[in-house]
């Protein structure tokens, strides 16, 4: 068998467990057929994938079955680009498996999640081996209407309900988008086959209306501000297994479709192309994570940092753009490369955020975080991969987050030689936007971290928590060591990538495995390089001499007391800084123009009895400016057609035979 | 030296590991500084985003640790860190964008080696990056106007907030790194923007030895620069400081932009 056929029979028995589960039904035997068969197949599935990105097996093949379309069959392509996804996917859906065999147990109505989770998974598999338009967007649906199954699995939670009919709405909405870009690649002969739509390229308006369909449609899975508005709704509302590979794996999904339309399919890219997608990724980060940073509930946070991260990544498509329309084949492979890593760390360590939520939530049946606190001593291997976490996704070394960062940073000095004026001075503003959201996705994992684990517990649940169950820990502290070696050792997974890069911008970075000491040295060494391996030796170097050494020659004594705290501990656990307090001052300096931060003071005056208020109110102006007047007008026209209900037989008979005549007159006057 | 270590009852292990995990982090970034020769053994193993990301990694150790114990103190102080630390760090980025955009390079060596040669000449960019290269100083190492690193017992503080329930070693090891972390920012000005003295790749001693004396001498000016400044001026109230980093953020860009526009000498 071809890697390719193997890849299609994993998604296909992905399929086909699905109705085997439903008939199971609620027994535990359905739980482990679901988790254990996900994960055999996602390994499977993701080591053909992983093979044939390496060059170790055949990295291409082509597949026609005869449904879909009867004049172009259902066809499936394997290349750099989607087994580079596909690694991601099935990693994700592995370890999500794996963490679900422990998880699972704790679902009440665990047929309401089985079938759909498989569905979703060979959904996002399909989705990256398609190569026509009809089964891209069959595939695209499957995903889309399995995850939002998903998200409403919980139907009787508040909230959920309404995070599924807005989620569906913008599913249908970038489904639709999809489509009409794809209808105008195919031009009027409706070549559905994307071989046929590389043969005749896009050109002029054509193209430009491509290009923004697939920001519409992409971008709306993918959480770009502004269509970002869905997934802090939908994310935290599915199981946790769910949201971290809708938040880890889906969104990585969307931004596979933006980079074969616009890099593969929509043929060589003008200068401008990168414009929107620079300024609609500089936008994302910064409101994703300032959005991420008032958050209380623990997934929303997530959920919203997710948008910060996709950010990232399409900063790094819209220089790989900017680049690869100057002809600068070298640094377009740089953008490409780094925005393809940031998709890997993200899956990982987003994944891993994900699962430690959900443990968090089953041990103490709270998200908010304000009610939680001091879990490092209950559930401490959850805290130790938590921190893992929240130090990747800070962008801090040695860990791998900052790798990709370092690389996108690397990308956007290499700008000035692009001639675009409207690009000199647009990237520097978006490396600024970038730097901003780094250094405030440190204070938000800093606030989620310290409150969530650090401090005191917060409430008798916080207080009584247990550490979560093997599975689950496992697939906790499997992700941290995928984080920490990727971080120290990206040389590997930077040529490993090199064949997606070069699949999409046509160029590639130097080989980084055989430079010295396994550093990463992008263009050259003169220029820039880095060593996590030997940051990594330093820090744990220096570090453990300084302990040793101060062990040895002064004191190793240690002391328990009551806390300090300036002589006048409280020992109210509520007297403890809050995440509100703490996201205050940020709140006030970013906050109050962005988000229409507000704070009001109710101090009564001297002598007056009644007790004084302070209320600090967050609103999302996206909401406000954006959709507020499009559901008003919807419901407002959807009022007023309301009346056409009611008519006699006569009106409605009169009412075609005018509709007749007028669309007759238009033919008429057309031709 | 013999002092033994108070721990709170609730204390985590975090809290213990934290200070040598902070000093570790400053000691790897500091070491990565030229400070009287380029050309350093390690330099190609982290560039100066890298540097500046090691800080960032032990101010984040730093602020999870004063959160530990649960006290509202070391809650105030880890918040007000962070929010400092958010306009601090991009406006160091900032500046490290324009050195690099001149320089060709983000390697610290390469930078100042490009620094000593001939062909800088007076910059605009150059002013803008000094300017708020010593803002960004001033907040980073907690000092005169942003906070107080004397005072205690105040709800002006930052940094002392954060370290209130360390005693003996571990205190006397995140003191040492804050020290070091000075000594950084003193060196890194130093090697930036006054590198003469620096002794060059493959050198003989006698510049080694010029090179060791210009740099004391550096660092006596800087600490007599900065004791003069401390004693001119008050501390400003904690929300004056986002305006001051603000300023130093908004002149990086500044300068990175007219590094933009103005395409002669970009590499």
């Amino acid at each position: 068998m071809t890697p390719l056929q193997i890849l299609l029979a994993g998604a296909g028995a992905l399929l086909g467990l699905a109705p085997a589960v439903v008939a199971l039904g609620r027994s535990p035997g359905a739980r482990a057929l679901t988790y254990g068969g996900a994960l055999t197949l996602c390994g499977l599935t993701g080591a053909v994938a992983l093979l044939s990105l390496l060059g170790l097996a055949s990295p291409t093949g082509d597949a026609v079955l005869p449904l879909g379309l009867p004049w172009v069959g259902a066809r499936f392509h394997l290349d750099a680009l989607s087994a580079a996804f596909l690694v991601v996917v099935n990693l994700g859906g592995a370890v999500a498996s794996f963490y679900a065999l422990g998880y699972g147990r704790h679902e009440t109505e665990p047929q309401r999640v089985q079938p759909f989770y498989l569905a979703f998974l060979a959904g996002m598999n399909l989705v990256v081996l398609a190569a026509d338009a009809f089964s891209f967007l069959i595939a695209w649906e499957v995903m889309s209407l399995a995850s939002w199954a998903l998200v409403v699995a919980r139907h009787r939670e508040a909230g959920n309900v309404r995070a599924g009919y807005v989620y569906l709405l913008m599913a249908s909405f970038g489904a639709l988008s999809l489509l009409l870009a794809f209808g105008l690649l195919a031009g009027p002969q409706g070549a559905y086959a994307f071989d046929a739509m590389r043969a005749h390229r896009a050109a002029g308006a054509v193209a430009a209306l491509v290009l923004a369909l697939a920001i519409l449609g992409a971008g709306s899975k993918a959480g770009l501000v502004p269509l970002h508005v869905w997934l802090p709704l939908a994310h935290p509302a599915a199981p946790s297994h769910v949201s971290a590979l809708m938040s880890g794996v889906m969104t990585k999904v969307a931004v596979y479709a933006f980079i074969r339309i616009v890099f593969d399919l929509a043929g060589p890219p003008d200068w401008w192309w990168s414009l929107p997608v620079l300024v609609l990724g500089g936008a994302t980060t910064v409101m994703g994570v300032l959005q991420a940073l008032m958050q209380q509930d623990l997934k929303r946070v997530l959920a919203f940092s997710t948008v910060e991260n996709v950010g990232v990544v399409f900063i790094g498509l819209g220089l790989a753009l900017a680049f690869r329309a100057a002809q600068l084949p070298a640094a377009a492979a740089l953008s490409m490369t780094a925005a393809l890593f940031h998709v890997f760390n993200h899956a990982a360590f987003k994944s891993l955020l994900f699962f430690g939520a959900g443990a968090v939530q089953e041990a103490t049946g709270e998200r908010d975080i304000e009610r939680l606190g001091g879990l490092i001593q209950r559930m401490p291997q959850t805290a130790l991969a938590f921190l893992g976490g929240s130090l990747a996704i800070s962008a801090l070394p040695p860990l791998n987050g900052f790798v990709s960062e370092w690389l996108t940073f690397q990308a956007i000095l290499m700008s000035p030689r692009l001639e675009a004026w409207a690009l000199k001075l647009l990237v520097p503003a978006v490396g600024a936007l970038m730097a901003l959201s780094a250094a405030l996705a440190a204070a938000c994992f800093v606030r989620v971290f310290g409150i969530v684990f650090l401090g005191r517990p917060r409430s008798a649940a916080a207080g009584g928590a247990r550490e979560t169950d093997l599975f689950c820990r496992t697939a906790l502290l499997a992700l941290a060591g995928i984080c920490l070696v990727v971080g120290v050792l990206p040389g590997f997974v930077i040529d490993a990538l090199a064949p997606a890069a070069e699949a999409a911008v046509g160029g590639r970075l130097p080989a980084q495995v055989s430079q010295p000491w396994l550093s990463i040295v992008p263009i050259a060494e003169s220029r820039s390089s880095y060593n996590g391996i030997l940051v990594l030796a330093f820090i744990a170097g220096s570090a453990g001499m300084c302990a040793a050494a101060i062990h040895q020659f002064a004191s190793r004594q240690t002391r328990r007391g009551p806390a300090w705290d300036c002589g006048a501990p409280d020992p109210s656990p509520a007297t403890q800084y809050t995440a509100a307090s703490f996201a205050q001052p940020i709140r006030r300096v970013f906050a109050t123009t962005l988000l229409a931060a507000r704070e009001d003071v109710d101090m009564p005056q001297p002598g007056e009895l009644r007790a004084s208020r302070f209320q600090a109110t967050i609103g999302d102006p996206i909401w406000r400016t954006l959709y507020a007047p499009i559901a008003w007008s919807v419901d407002l026209a959807a009022e007023r057609l309301n009346r056409l209900q009611f008519l006699t037989i006569r009106l409605y008979l009169s009412l075609v035979f005018f509709a007749l005549i007028g669309l007759l007159l238009v033919l008429a006057l057309w031709t | 030296m013999r002092k033994e270590v108070v721990l709170a009852h609730n204390a985590s292990w975090l809290f213990r590991v934290a200070p040598y995990l902070i000093f570790a982090g400053t000691w790897v970034a500091a070491a990565l500084v030229p400070t009287f020769a380029t050309g350093l053994m390690f330099s190609w193993s982290a560039d100066l985003i890298a540097i500046i990301a090691l800080l960032g990694t032990a101010r984040f150790f730093l602020a999870l640790a004063g959160m530990d114990i649960g006290t509202s103190f070391g809650g105030i102080g880890a918040s007000r860190e962070v929010m400092i630390a958010t306009l601090a760090e991009p406006a160091l980025l900032m500046i490290v964008f324009s050195l690099a955009l001149l320089a060709g390079s983000t390697q610290l060596s390469t930078i100042a080696g490009y620094m000593l040669s001939s062909n800088v000449g007076l910059r605009v960019t150059l002013a803008l990056s000094l300017f708020s290269l010593i803002m960004v100083a001033i907040a980073e190492n907690a000092r005169i106007p942003v906070d107080n690193p004397a005072t205690h017992l105040e709800l002006t503080m930052v940094h002392e907030a954060m370290v209130l329930e360390y005693s003996a070693r571990h205190l006397a090891v995140i003191e040492l790194a804050s020290f070091l972390k000075l000594l950084l920012y003193v060196s890194l000005i130093a090697c930036v923007f006054a590198p003469w003295g620096l002794a060059p790749v493959g050198a003989g001693a006698a510049a080694h030895l010029l090179g060791i004396a210009t740099y004391a001498g550096k660092l006596a000016v800087a600490g007599v620069l900065l004791a003069l400044f401390e004693t001119a001026i008050a501390k400003m109230r904690v929300f004056r400081a986002p305006a001051f980093l603000g300023a130093a953020f908004m002149m990086g860009i500044l300068g990175v932009l007219l590094l933009f526009v103005s395409r002669g000498g970009l590499r």
